[in-house]
């Protein structure tokens, strides 16, 4: 496809994706309970998902894009906006739709008739997603969802165009070609070519720059903190769990018989296969989760100091710390677009280590 | 009691972060002295070696958090 086509259409998906989710800008008029600042509130807020896209409040009134909410329950696939619910987040408005009625309690969806307000509060953060069988499996485009999109347009642009450049012209890119060339070649000769070795590594090239640009950018996408950026992708367990399991099946599936041979017979004493084995087989799920929870628990950290010291502003009830709090936000801010930068890296690197640790040739 | 616990547990697990962060700082200045040229690399391998440290911290954030 030429590179013109690439960018007339994802620019016609993503004005299809948006306009499909405005559910209209709303306004939201009732304040029940009490005006005191809930810092808790307001990182919770932020830092988890949620079903519409809150951008501002104007004059005592919300306004914000609501996200469409897709359910695929029972009897079939059922779609509504979320501005149905008008807000409500503790499980009193119900909204019927195609013969069922749905409520939403704490940003997840139930049934109307099984929502068992005890039975979910007293199960472990872990253990609250899972409760399936009282609530329809969800699909909808969340906030996330909506900002994964996005960052997904993103990168179908700058590659595109970078591209096209290279189609069009053999000398030396300049612009956008001539900004992404370093890096690229800094993802191949910095950390595929030293890992996985002259002969294999352009296999995973595509894997890998796909994991290095798509995590930068989403990490990039959590600290802008106005629409249509704010979302906070890889601050969410689910999305990291995904990339790690990538990550795990390339390199269980790229494993060679030296790779196996290392696991299932390692180089020790027979006696020991009992102890090494089941060692070596925890150590091969170990590597990935130990990605998946770096990424989420350093994005997420992040976000939720930066948010704290804005809501020192808001703790103190005084002008006078802003400018305290605003400098801690523009240092902690900084710190986090190295963080955003650094945890793509890792990433990737590790990526790169595990895959080279599969396809490797002993010399 | 639980919420504080675990507020303690997310601080120890700093410190034990701080401590391994700081002694590959250590480690990379004494390098860097030695052998000034080689300062790209070291600076290469103080990077990973922390983010990986940070990475075993955030376990116990994490654990915190959930807890």
């Amino acid at each position: 496809m030429r590179p013109a086509q690439i960018f007339f259409r994802s620019f016609v998906l993503a004005v299809v994706f948006m306009i499909s989710s405005i559910g209209g800008a709303y306004a939201s008029g009732d304040q029940e309970g009490s005006s005191e600042f809930d810092p808790i509130e307001l990182i919770n807020g932020h830092v988890w998902d949620s079903h519409d896209f809150h951008i501002i409040d104007w004059k005592g009134e919300s306004y914000g894009l609501a996200l469409p909410i897709i359910l695929w329950t029972d009897d079939g696939l059922v779609t509504f906006p979320s501005s149905r619910f008008h807000h409500d987040n503790s499980g009193t408005v119900v909204v019927e739709e195609g013969g069922q009625k749905f409520v939403r309690y704490k940003e997840h969806i139930f049934y109307a008739d099984k929502l068992d307000v005890a039975k979910f509060e007293e199960a472990s953060a872990i253990g609250r997603p899972l409760l399936y069988e009282d609530r329809p499996l969800n699909f909808s485009i969340t906030k996330t969802v909506f900002s994964m999109m996005l960052a997904a347009v993103i990168m179908l642009l700058i590659f595109g165009f970078s591209a096209r450049h290279y189609k069009k012209n053999k000398n030396a890119p300049k612009g956008l070609a001539g900004f992404m060339e370093p890096l690229i070649l800094f993802v191949r000769d910095d950390i595929a070519i030293p890992n996985i070795g002259e002969k294999k590594y352009g296999k995973y090239m595509p894997l890998l720059l796909t994991i290095f640009f798509f995590i930068w950018i989403n990490n990039l996408i959590g600290l802008i903190p106005f629409f249509p950026f704010s979302g906070n992708v890889t601050g969410n367990l689910a999305f990291t769990m995904v990339m790690a399991l990538f990550v795990f099946v390339v390199t269980v599936f790229s494993g060679n018989k030296h790779y196996w041979g290392h696991i299932l017979t390692p180089d020790v004493p027979k006696a020991l296969y009992i102890l090494m084995v089941p060692i070596e087989i925890v150590g091969m799920i170990a590597k990935p989760f130990a990605l998946m929870v770096r990424l989420f628990a350093n994005i997420t950290a992040g976000h939720i100091i930066i948010l704290s010291l804005v809501g020192l502003i808001f703790i103190f009830g005084t002008a006078f710390i802003s400018p305290v709090s605003i400098v801690f936000v523009l240092f902690m801010s900084v710190l986090e677009m190295l963080v955003a930068v650094l945890q793509a890296y890792v990433f990737t690197l590790l990526a790169a280590l595990f895959i080279g640790q599969a396809v490797e040739e002993p010399i | 009691m639980t919420g504080t616990l675990a507020a303690i547990g997310a601080g120890l697990a700093v410190l034990g972060a701080g401590m391994g962060i700081g002694k590959i700082g250590e480690g990379a200045m004494n390098a860097i002295a030695r052998q000034p040229e080689a300062s790209g690399k070291i600076q290469t391998a103080m990077i990973i070696a922390a983010a990986l440290i940070e990475g075993v911290a955030l376990f116990a954030v994490v654990v915190a958090l959930i807890a």
